[in-house]
């Protein structure tokens, strides 16, 4: 789950890192007035869950608290990369001297945290890493020992900041370590990090993404997420505990197990097709599931056809294609649907799906060859 | 031979007298398993399974009494990392988690912790492990591979089953089925299986089945191309996966342009890996490779 910069920073801030003075705003009118409250030059920020916010003109200096409002007004009318602008962070302007990259995130390949550094801030890490590779310094943790003081003053020393800054750097990584560590973050990024005028630490714009597997245990956190920047039908597919990715295309598919959902997409394109989604129906797939799962699919006006593909092993094939057959009386098919139901009983199963005057298959090749067909056909099979 | 586990393994069942836990226990049971003891907190002291097997309120408890030398974990993520502990304290060699849902910073502690020990770990988010007619640890369905010489080792479930269906309606048996699980941090990697494999004298080829997501199959490339002399056929799941998102499992994700498919293949394929396009091309490929392999030895 991904958080916004204004919860980020307050998050950041409970962990004593400096943060600018500034508050979030649904309004222009709201923006004006915390520009009022903050007195002298303002930043507009676009608060939307995607990159590139500064590029697309998200991220604004506002002079007075008349220019804050047009800004605002501005800003929040726009759409970045496809997401409407609901809220703007305004924060007081900094007088920035130099820009710092500091975060900390999971190394898989090394299974252990790996906080980043950089003196080229402000920019995207990945982009220093391209052009610049050994400008970055990295430090892995031990998960058991956390980030310690000395490891904080070697990056410090690594990316050659000046020495009166390194008291203030140390509590500010050792505090976002804390962060990542009490939000079960998976990254906590404060970019840029600045040397002001004043000769101060202040973490400009921060960024952190929260493991979706520990929010039972960070309630608050879980309370943060938005639903207004994710599609609908993911919202509704995690109520019942299903696994569901939007895409292009127009098949939508249905399938137990995430490797194979993923691979019943690739062979659809493999037969010139393009899913609809990525849908993992999970273990059992008893009627309840399939029948949610199919509502989720057909509430996508681009699918064309629907592949359903079953590997049946504890749970046999002849008691899927019940659970199928229960779902449909409840949800009625607007478009055509393969079935392809493998593995334990299949035979069965297959025969009471064609009962039903579903077309069944018996490779995924044939399955998605089928599904295919019939998205381009768009006629109920 | 076959690795891990074999018909000398004395397996405990965490989570026993859960409902998921009862369930696949009654089935390892059935396939053959040796299921010396239960572990439920606060249950020490009944017998389940028709009376089979003794439930102990604690691992360590568990292991003194029966020399279980192998655990497997049906408890609910808040607890599996306390679980995984546990066992590793307790002192079995093994432990097999099956849950799903583990927050991965868990994960790094278990891991580190369980380094420091030299305990193995398999999963967690994983189907278990497989050694046809002798011993089944987890959930993989067993009448659906037979014994034999191909080594499976994946990331995923169900696909992995259909693998070994097709693999058995070949007739080609299977010696171990390693499932590594879907989560970014784990304890077994591929290159953990593929060095397993190659040293078991019962395995004559692998079958590795990868998706999208961190570099470990990038990693079995190289172990591969420097130290495999068995024949590895392998699948990459996810070529048509978005980037950002994360498909199923917590560690099937593209994230900043590294972990595509296409990436995989490629180092796969440099190792000499034949890469199948579609999965039931996989079975098709073990069973051409093996006609090969018979070939150069009849010369």
């Amino acid at each position: 789950m991904k958080l916004h910069e204004y919860q980020s920073k307050q998050l950041f801030a409970q962990q004593a890192i400096p943060i600018p003075r500034g508050r979030v705003a649904m309004t222009a009118a709201e923006a004006k007035s915390i520009a009022e409250e903050l007195r002298g030059r303002v930043v507009v920020k676009a608060q939307v869950l995607v990159g590139g916010r500064g590029k697309a003109g998200g991220i604004r200096l506002a002079n007075s608290p008349e220019e804050a409002l047009e800004i605002a007004t501005q800003i929040l009318a726009m759409q970045i990369k496809g997401l409407p602008v609901r809220k703007v962070l305004v924060d007081e302007a900094a007088n920035i001297q130099a820009e710092i990259y500091l975060g900390v995130t999971n190394d898989r390949a090394a299974r252990r945290p790996v906080m980043i550094a950089s003196a080229e801030g402000g920019v995207e890490i990945e982009e220093v890493a391209r052009t610049a590779p050994s400008k970055i310094a990295r430090l892995h943790v031990d998960p058991l020992l956390g980030l310690r003081e000395y490891q904080a003053r070697d990056l410090a020393a690594s990316i050659e900041l000046p020495r009166e800054h390194w008291r203030a750097f140390i509590d500010i990584a050792r505090g976002l370590y804390e962060a990542y560590r009490e939000c079960d973050a998976t990254l906590a990024e404060i970019n840029p990090l600045v040397i002001t005028g004043a000769g101060t630490l202040l973490a400009l714009d921060g960024k952190m993404v929260v493991d979706d597997n520990a929010l039972f245990r960070r309630p608050k956190l879980a309370e943060m997420r938005d639903l207004d920047e994710e599609a609908a039908a993911e919202s509704e597919a995690r109520k019942y505990g299903l696994s569901y990715v939007k895409l292009d295309g127009d098949i939508g598919c249905m399938v137990n197990g995430a490797g194979l959902a993923m691979a019943t997409m690739d062979v659809i394109k493999l037969a010139g097709g393009a899913p609809a989604n990525f849908l993992d129906i999970g273990g059992g797939a008893g009627a309840d599931k399939v029948a949610a799962a199919l509502e989720i699919i057909l509430s996508d006006k681009s699918v064309r056809a629907v592949l359903l593909n079953v590997f049946g092993g504890i749970t046999r094939c002849d008691e899927v294609a019940r659970g199928i057959l229960m779902a449909l009386q409840d949800v009625p098919l607007s478009v055509p649907m393969v079935t392809r139901l493998v593995g334990t009983n299949e035979e069965e199963g297959r025969r009471l799906l064609a009962a039903k005057d579903l077309p069944t298959a018996t490779t995924l090749a044939e399955a998605a060859r089928l599904a295919v067909a019939a998205a381009r056909q768009g006629v109920a099979a | 031979m076959s690795i891990l586990i074999d018909k000398k393994t004395r397996l405990m069942v965490h989570g026993i007298t859960g409902r998921e836990g009862m369930f696949h226990a009654s089935q390892m049971l059935e396939y053959g398993t040796k299921i010396v003891a239960g572990m439920t907190p606060g249950k020490g002291g009944e017998w389940v399974l028709d009376g089979k097997v003794p439930v102990f309120d604690t691992a360590k408890m568990a292991v003194e009494a029966t020399g279980a030398n192998c655990s497997v974990l049906f408890v609910p993520a808040k607890a599996a990392a306390d679980s995984m502990l546990e066992a590793a304290d307790a002192g079995v060699a093994l432990i097999v988690c099956i849950t799903e849902g583990v927050p991965v910073q868990d994960m790094m502690q278990v891991r580190s912790y369980l380094d420091q020990r030299g305990t193995r770990l398999v999963g967690p988010n994983c189907p278990g492990l497989l050694t046809p007619g002798e011993c089944k640890v987890g959930i993989i369905p067993g009448h659906i591979a037979s014994a034999g010489g191909v080594g499976v080792v994946s990331r995923s479930g169900t696909l992995t089953y259909e693998v070994l269906y097709a693999l058995k309606a070949r007739g080609l048996g299977v010696s171990t089925c390693v499932g590594i699980g879907g989560d970014p941090i784990n304890g077994t990697s591929f290159v953990d299986a593929l060095e397993m494999f190659e040293d078991d004298a019962r395995t004559d080829s692998v079958v590795m089945i990868g998706e999208i997501g961190g570099s470990d199959e990038e990693r079995a490339a190289e172990f591969i191309s420097d130290r495999m002399s068995k024949p590895v056929v392998g699948f990459i799941a996810g070529r048509t996966a978005p980037p950002g998102k994360r498909m199923g499992h917590a560690g099937a994700i593209v994230e900043g342009g590294s972990g595509l498919a296409v990436d995989k293949i490629k180092a796969l394929e440099g190792a000499g890996v034949k890469v199948a396009e579609h999965p039931d091309a996989i079975a098709e490929l073990v069973a051409e490779r093996g006609r090969k392999a018979r070939r150069r030895v009849k010369r």
